[in-house]
């Protein structure tokens, strides 16, 4: 009895302990650490997670302006004094990219003397700027290739942290701390999953190689994947072949593609950690443009085995394979719901291309739009519940969305070259697409509202993007 | 030994000529001029009878099934890239967001068919293709649409279907570069390309 009134007593004493630290705001020194790798087992103190997050807002009815100046750099090497000035600048974009934190524009950072630790912030100086929030980071180097980088999100008016992490990793991509950086602030703020890691994938014809063994000499076409805002741009398929429609597994660890490598298109997988290369569809008959299914275990494309071009399902191995649609027309493009029970595709059973919704078993088939002609579905992942496609414009194409609550139908693109192929991003909030609006065809980003355009290449030509988890 | 059997061979040989110059010696019956009978004579024309032409001679041939030879056949001898950049099989072209092969286009396909019967060794493969305007996504499938209309017509022809197959590049590989009708027109077609021979 009396130990457990003693215990309890503890508990009471410990709890109110706790609620005094949070209430002075005296942050603990050793700040929760996080690594990008596997960290190797350290004896902590144990920590009391707060309940209490500290929410930044700004005034009523306005987003927190939020300003992010250069990292400081802790060491003396240029490596490190690189790195400061990148994740300042990659930070920054990624924050202003969620739009939920007003950036300030950097330029007006010069008149404010930088921080030289996060002890002597002059949080004055930011407050004069009208800045509700504040990061300030710091980069160090702790070996030949690694890093260790400091963020902290401050509340400008009363100088307290709202958020503090550490990461130590490598130097191989400075820019992922950024990036990480910018997801954890929006998870803890905005209760937002922000889209700073995601990757897209897409075909691309810019290393001019021809195709051998035909008279034409053909272009070739290469998939490709790229960070969200267009960095790190590597290539994945070396087939010197055409290799289209490619599209991340909800995992993210592999993409499935199209590719006309034996003469005729069909579909692999392409394991890209691994190195493997999977071909479900056996090499038999004519098979492309699939789809993932949200849990990633079957796949919806278009086949021509019973001579139409019509939509099967398979499992992502082969197995399974069955035939959705029964139709003398076209149909083509899958896209599936986020539920995993409806397939949205494209149909030109009543004359024109269409946009159609049929249930995974087959049944139900109806119909979307009334347009000249629509294409390319693609399903909105969850809370939106939309669907967007390209539809034809005068002479191009425009991206549209159509909000299935409603049938209410808004349109992303004005007119500006011919945009096709959307693509959502996992948190629904962005939809990448195609664009001829410069000339070559070009990826972009742009908000599920049409604001916040963004270009994300730049060379050769490039289509068909798809956006990863 | 051996002198026996030249006289023995020596025998031979006069009897032999003796049986052919008896041969040729022998009186032959003339050939007999067979008239032919005369159609019943009209008021308009007396025919007279002719005698039938003498039979003119078969040359003697070696084995009866080899087929004379015709000299200078380029098909028969070029590489299969040389063939198809000659394009002895000419690509039928559709209208536009359609795949309904037309009068000429069936015209265009029956002289095809008959190219490819007499080169029966030859496979090929009818690429399909459109013009820019369209989605990429959709044209993959109308243009695969366009090649199966034209092997279904050439398969009704007779041209055996594992001889054809086709492929559907969309609007990937368009064959005029340029953005106006008449190019758009060269790009909508089946385009037919010999794989082998």
């Amino acid at each position: 009895m009396m130990r457990h009134r003693t215990s309890s007593l503890v508990c009471c004493v410990a709890g109110v302990a706790v609620f005094i630290l949070a209430a002075t705001a005296r942050f603990p020194a050793a700040s929760p650490v996080e690594s990008i790798q596997t960290p190797p087992p350290q004896a902590r103190p144990p920590q009391q997670q707060s309940e209490i997050v500290l929410s930044l807002s700004g005034e009523p009815g306005a987003r927190p302006r939020c300003a992010v100046p250069d990292f400081i750099a802790r060491s003396s090497d240029a490596e490190t004094a690189d790195a400061a000035r990148l994740l300042g600048v990659v930070l920054w974009d990624d924050l202003a990219f969620e739009r939920e934190f007003y950036m300030i524009p950097r330029d007006t950072y010069r008149s404010i003397q930088a921080a030289t630790s996060m002890q002597t912030v002059p949080f004055d100086r930011w407050r004069e700027l009208g800045a509700d929030a504040l990061v300030i980071g710091s980069v160090e180097k702790t070996g030949p290739t690694s890093f260790r980088v400091e963020v902290r999100l401050f509340d400008v008016r009363t100088g307290r942290s709202a958020m503090a992490r550490e990461y130590n990793g490598s130097t191989s991509n400075p820019r992922l701390y950024a990036h990480t950086s910018a997801d954890e602030i929006h998870q803890a703020q905005r209760a937002l999953r922000g889209a700073a890691r995601t990757k897209l994938t897409f075909t691309s014809d810019r290393d001019g190689n021809r195709m051998g063994g035909t008279v034409q000499q053909r272009g070739v076409k290469e998939i490709y994947i790229s960070d969200y805002d267009g960095a790190n741009q590597r290539r994945v398929t070396t087939t010197k072949t055409l290799n289209l429609y490619p599209a991340w597994s909800p995992d993210a660890r592999t993409i499935a593609y199209t590719s006309y490598e034996t003469g005729f298109p069909d579909i692999y997988l392409s394991l890209i950690y691994q190195g493997i290369r999977e071909t479900p569809t056996g090499g038999k008959y004519q098979n492309w443009l699939s789809a993932w299914s949200p849990d990633g275990t079957r796949l919806c494309f278009t086949s021509t085995r019973d001579d139409n071009s019509e939509l099967y399902v398979m499992d992502r191995n082969g197995s399974n394979l069955r035939r959705l649609t029964n139709n003398p027309a076209i149909d083509t493009t899958p896209t599936w719901s986020p539920s995993g029970t409806q397939i949205a595709f494209t149909s030109d059973r009543g004359g024109a291309p269409q946009i159609y919704v049929i249930d995974v078993d087959g049944l139900n088939v109806r119909k979307l739009t009334t347009e000249s002609y629509c294409d390319r579905p693609t399903w909105s992942p969850a809370p939106f519940n939309e669907i967007a496609y390209e539809s034809r414009t005068g002479s191009g194409y425009d991206i549209k969305v159509y909000t299935l609550a409603t049938q209410e139908v808004r349109q992303l693109t004005s007119g500006e070259g011919s945009n096709e192929s959307p693509s959502y991003a996992p948190n629904g909030r962005h939809l990448a697409f195609s664009s001829t609006r410069s000339g070559k065809r070009q990826l972009y980003t742009i908000g599920r509202d049409g604001q916040g355009l963004k270009q994300v290449t730049t060379v050769g030509n490039n289509q068909t993007p798809d956006w990863s988890r | 030994m051996q002198s026996r059997w030249v006289s023995n061979s020596g025998w031979l040989v006069a009897v032999t000529v003796a049986v052919v110059l008896s041969g040729a010696c022998a009186p032959k019956r003339p050939p007999v001029a067979m008239p032919v009978q005369p159609p019943l004579a009209t008021s308009e024309s007396q025919v007279v009878p002719q005698t039938p032409p003498a039979p003119t001679p078969v040359p003697v041939t070696e084995s009866p099934m080899v087929m004379p030879k015709i000299p200078d056949d380029p098909m028969a001898s070029r590489s299969i890239d040389d063939l198809n950049r000659e394009s002895p099989l000419q690509p039928v072209f559709f209208e536009y967001d359609s795949a309904a092969l037309s009068a000429a286009a069936r015209g265009t396909l029956d002289a095809n068919a008959a190219v490819l019967r007499k080169y029966p060794a030859w496979a090929v493969t009818a690429e399909g293709h459109c013009d820019e305007r369209g989605t990429a996504e959709y044209n993959t499938a109308l243009a695969e649409r366009r090649a199966a209309a034209a092997r279904t017509y050439l398969v009704s022809l007779g041209i055996p279907a594992e001889r054809l197959h086709i492929v559907s590049y969309g609007k990937e590989f368009p064959f005029d570069p340029g953005h106006a009708e008449e190019a758009w027109a060269k790009n909508r077609r089946a385009h037919f390309v010999i794989t082998s021979k």
